[in-house]
């Protein structure tokens, strides 16, 4: 159902994973993830080594974070991230590269799982191991379903639907197995029997790599390219033919889905006990010199990693921290990359500045592409009117914000703008409201 | 012919009375109770159905001055203290006298005053650019320019000055319905006192950052310096997170604050221009002397 | 520093345009036009550019002096309207005429709600059927005037293939005498090029010919056309098959008068047509059952202009009730 096709882009997939090189400041942030921020647990003046744990996990719902650096706190301050908002930073000044004594840095791969599933749980969770595929949810808690929810399948996210975007791609290339052993680690932590990768048919090596390899419960699917295929919901449908209900989570359609990335971190946390302090970036965009993949340390500024493929090109009219669909536009370039920091996208004016929107033709262009089967068109009128009870008997709240249907209309009308502000209202109301 | 006639007359008056007396019973049946005062009292609002006095409209309004039997806690904005006053009147209760307020908006950000740091390329809405991210300057706390107020002003007082990219308020027009305190996600407009000969004194800016960030950010940004909570002879300034804020009930407009205010923060409204004393002159042409020389 | 833009996602467009939309609707109607410039001459070349020309102007004088807005012809909709009516109307139809509709179908169907995508009627049709109810003597004149492309071909048929069918049955005439007594109403020739009908009626072929390029170019999408004939076939297949003397076959009804051109290029309009996909079927359905219905017991011996203007009347309806499948089971909460 639905769902458009963006141009691929995918100009840096040829180009191996680099080790970025460890700048001189780090910045590390204390909302990495969804939920309430860490706890930092260090003072200025502290001396820390790479992956020591400088920040704990404050409520059910949160992550630890680790230094990504050896070297001296300087400060704990708030400074401003990539939107400009204020939240506390550790900044470390670094001294060599010294790592925690008890990571496994040898390159030999670990295959036997010998933890329990709750050894393994928590172990995640002590690594502060998050959801690399955007939503930065911490793994742990998505490893340890509700009371009453049982888990089936085990789903790795490999599509990698988004334009531009290769640090999942290489990362299938580079380390197949490891991620398939991370995938035998949450299913074993999951109790479940069968696990899915799914790989969008554009990327024929990764899905060579991953099954050549004998993982017999481990099934890797071709999925059909077309965005949003990699959205958690159409993820499940395409493989499982099993529909995530309203207001659902994955695991109502007894499904639970992870990212590839997020199975490469499950992989070092759990076998090698390497806390998430680096992940793999993209740098790429039509107008820079280089398009390249790194593995960049949490809390390297942007501005220090633009200046490592030739600095912003004199065209550059936005940087995107993300995919050029659901990516956020940074505003403030000295701010940091966080872990699931999965690319920086620079586009030109001509490429991404909006043209000025025009009357809806009602050509029911949003209606065909909408994978949530909403009517975005009568949505974003309703939104403009601020009628919040049709809004919700239109079940406005479904909306994914894929930009499906903005990216399609013919009129340039800015859809998404008014709806994901009416679906924040809308969820704001309904939670509002005593339950039965 | 005669018979057509009286047959025509005899159904034509028998469905009269038949209907009549459906409607007398559908009527009755029908009918529902409600108080005539509240259709006086509505009558005497003003009609502009704001939802300034925190109800849905003006009916809604009258509906619950009627119902409440007094007039405590409620207030007309537009309509001030006079209609308040008719109302009270029509209910016989007593009237408790509000101050006029007006609209107050504390952003002097202009574009010279607070240069851009970026673009906004979005909708035009203040609520979606705040959702967005911290705003197109590097003061999180100031004026988005995206005309909020504006658009939910139902009396037309509030208009972005697109010059300098801040909304202005009609003293005249405003009402104080606190439609755009509502709408402004920043929190910038607040509303105050109108006081006397509509003169005013406020601190026009809400940036709670540290001086040295505030000023890079806007160069009238209050920094927190707390020479005008020094100054103040009355105790009406406050400084809190480094933003100092004046409270209009205690403030006697002695306009000491804004002498002393190094970054020119704080703002004073429809004071006559102040003519310098013969001697302050002389002084002045003096140092200019001296400073030539 | 440099300054860089900001905004919410998504930050690429898929670089589509009304007006990339509207000019390819042109150039599917070009083998139309072209195979009506090879017959009719210059009377069609007339027509078209007077449609087109007053069509465009009517709107910018009103955007422009009674709205009081930013003039938006070059989204090239009133061009498609314009080209659209003339199209509709008999070859022989004098300028003015055209002058006519085109004022009504852009200043009464389409301004007066506003503009475009605010009418409820399809304009073109709209100033088709004011004409046809005001005009109606010349608007159903279907003499053929002269061609430089085909002087000598017999240009004595004066009538439509619906017309000529209408008036021999209300004569009491079975259709094998009527048909036996106009040997040129073969399919064939119905299909390449027939000789009476409206400027656009001529060529069932050119018309496809621009619907697959509508199809391809993903400008329309095929169900309100496909359910259109299907049901038109259906329906008189049904009666033809109770009696054959009295009701034409399903073939000869979609071949036929205005049906092709009115499906693929009237019923489609994005404005005044259904935003889903059931309620696009339900639409054609009801235009293809109203064409039916009034070909054989209405007045008009062609039914399709009212049978798409009564179903833009529940367009509203439609889109009020009919709702695309929703993606997961609704839990009732709260």
């Amino acid at each position: 159902m639905g769902g458009v096709h963006p141009h691929d882009n995918k100009l840096s997939a040829d180009s191996a994973i680099e080790q970025f090189p460890i700048m001189d400041r780090v910045y590390i942030s204390m909302s990495q993830h969804l939920g309430s921020p860490a706890q930092p647990v260090v003072q200025k003046g502290d001396y820390v080594k790479t992956g020591q744990l400088i920040a704990t996990a404050s409520g059910f719902i949160s992550a630890n974070i680790h230094s990504s650096v050896s070297g001296v706190v300087v400060s704990v301050e708030p400074y401003k991230d990539i939107s400009g908002n204020t939240v506390t930073h550790i900044v470390i000044d670094v001294q060599g590269d010294e790592w925690e004594s008890s990571i496994d840095r040898s390159e030999e791969l670990k295959r036997e799982i010998n933890l329990t599933p709750a050894e393994i749980i928590k172990r995640i969770g002590d690594c502060g191991v998050v959801g690399l595929g955007g939503a930065s949810f911490p793994t742990h808690v998505k490893l340890s379903p509700p009371p009453g929810k049982t888990a089936e399948f085990l789903i790795i996210n490999g599509a990698e639907c988004e334009p531009y975007i290769t640090s999942d791609y290489r990362l299938m290339v580079e380390s197949p197995e490891e991620i398939l052993i991370g995938t035998k680690v949450m299913m074993k932590a999951l109790g479940v029997k069968k696990a899915y990768i799914g790989i969008e048919e554009n990327k024929p090596l990764a899905i060579e790599k991953l099954k050549s390899f004998n993982y017999p419960d481990i099934e890797i699917v071709t999925l059909a390219k077309k965005y949003p295929q990699g959205g958690e919901k159409q993820l499940i449908k395409a493989i499982t033919s099993r529909e995530v209900p309203s207001m659902g989570l994955p695991i109502d359609a007894g499904v639970v889905v992870q990212n590839c990335g997020t199975a490469f971190a499950v992989y070092e946390a759990v076998q090698k006990n390497k806390p998430l302090f680096e992940n793999v970036v993209t740098i790429t965009g039509d107008c820079t010199q280089q398009q390249r993949n790194f593995r960049i340390r949490v809390g390297t500024p942007i501005e220090k990693i633009l200046d490592q493929v030739g600095r912003l090109p004199k065209d550059a009219a936005k940087l995107i921290s993300g995919g050029p669909m659901m990516g956020k536009a940074v505003s403030n370039i000295s701010a940091s990359t966080v872990k699931s920091t999965s690319s920086l996208l620079v586009l030109t004016e001509q490429q991404t500045k909006r043209q000025p929107e025009g009357e809806c033709i009602r050509c029911a262009k949003c209606v065909q592409v909408c994978p949530m089967g909403l009517e975005p068109y009568l949505l974003n009128k309703l939104a403009r009117l601020g009628r919040n009870e049709d809004l919700e008997s239109e079940r406005v709240y479904d909306c994914i914000e894929c930009g499906s249907c903005m990216f399609t209309c013919p009129a340039n009308i800015a859809l998404l703008d008014y709806i994901r502000m009416a679906k924040a209202d809308v969820l704001k109301i309904m939670r509002s409201r005593p339950k039965k | 012919m005669g018979t057509t006639l009286i047959f025509t007359i005899v159904v034509l008056t028998g469905l009269g009375v038949f209907l009549a007396v459906v409607l007398f019973i559908i009527a009755k049946k029908f009918n529902v109770q409600e108080d005539p005062r509240i259709d006086l009292v509505e009558a005497i609002m003003p009609g502009a159905n704001c939802g300034g006095c925190g109800y849905a409209g003006c009916r809604a309004f009258a509906e619950a001055c009627v119902k409440a039997g007094s007039l405590e806690g409620k207030f007309c904005p537009v309509g001030g203290n006079d209609v308040m006053m008719q109302v009270g009147e029509k209910l016989g209760v007593a009237v408790e006298q509000k101050a006029p307020m007006v609209a107050v908006v504390r952003c002097h950000g202009t574009c010279d005053n607070r240069p851009r740091t970026n673009f906004y390329d979005g909708t035009s809405s203040c609520k979606i650019m705040n959702s967005l991210y911290s705003g197109d300057t590097d003061c999180r706390f100031g004026c988005l320019g995206g005309g909020d107020c504006e658009k939910v002003c139902p009396f037309d007082a509030i208009k972005i000055n697109p010059r300098t990219g801040l909304p202005e308020v009609d003293q005249d027009k405003c009402t104080a319905c606190g439609a755009c305190v509502r709408a402004c996600p920043k929190n910038i407009i607040e509303l105050r006192n109108k006081g006397p000969k509509n003169r005013r004194v406020y601190v026009s800016c809400m940036n709670k950052d540290k001086g040295v960030v505030a000023k890079k950010a806007c160069s009238v940004a209050c920094i927190g310096c707390r020479k005008c909570e020094k100054v103040c002879p009355f105790g009406a300034i406050k400084v809190e997170d480094n933003l100092s804020y004046i409270d209009f009930n205690k403030c006697k407009l002695c306009r000491k604050c804004i002498d002393e205010c190094p970054t020119k923060a704080i703002w004073s409204v429809n004071f006559p221009v102040r003519v310098p004393k013969p001697q302050e002159v002389a002084d002045e042409v003096s140092q200019v002397i001296e400073k030539e020389q | 520093m440099r300054k860089l833009l900001v905004s919410p996602s998504p930050h690429i467009h898929g670089n589509e345009s009304t007006r990339k939309i509207m000019r390819d609707v042109l150039i599917a109607l070009t083998p139309s036009l072209l195979v009506s410039i090879y017959f009719f001459g210059f009377s069609a070349i007339q027509l078209v550019v007077v449609g087109a020309l007053t069509c465009v102007g009517v709107e910018y004088f009103i955007q422009k002096y009674l709205m009081k807005i930013e003039p938006t012809v070059d989204d090239l909709s009133a061009a498609v309207t314009g080209v659209l009516l003339a199209l509709n109307l008999p070859p022989s139809a004098p300028w003015w005429l055209m002058l006519i509709g085109s004022i009504v179908a852009i200043g009464v169907a389409k301004m007066t709600f506003g503009g475009l995508g605010h009418n409820i009627f399809n304009p073109a049709l709209v100033g088709r059927v004011f004409l046809l109810v005001s005009f109606p003597v010349m608007m159903t004149d279907w003499s053929i005037p002269t061609s430089w492309f085909r002087e000598g071909i017999d240009a004595a048929t004066g009538a439509t293939p619906l017309s000529i069918v209408k008036e021999g049955l209300s004569r009491g005439e079975t259709l094998e005498t009527i048909l036996a007594a106009h040997p040129d109403l073969s399919y064939i020739e119905m299909l390449f090029i027939k000789t009476g009908g409206s400027v656009g009626e001529v060529s069932a072929l050119a018309l496809i010919l621009g619907f697959i390029y509508l199809l391809v170019r993903k400008v329309v999408r095929p169900h309100i056309p496909v359910t259109i004939l299907l049901t038109i076939a259906l329906v008189s297949g049904i009666f033809w098959m109770i009696d054959p003397t009295q009701y034409t076959d399903p073939l000869f009804n979609i071949l036929t008068g205005g049906v092709l051109l009115g499906s693929i290029f009237m019923a489609t309009d994005y404005v005044t047509s259904p935003m889903t996909t059931k309620g696009m079927v339900i639409f054609g359905v009801g235009i293809g059952l109203i064409t039916v219905l009034i070909r054989y017991f209405g007045a008009y011996p062609e039914g399709i202009s009212f049978a798409i203007l009564i179903m833009n009347s529940v367009v509203p309806l439609i889109n009020k009730y009919i709702k695309p499948n929703r993606f997961g089971k609704e839990v009732k909460h709260g």
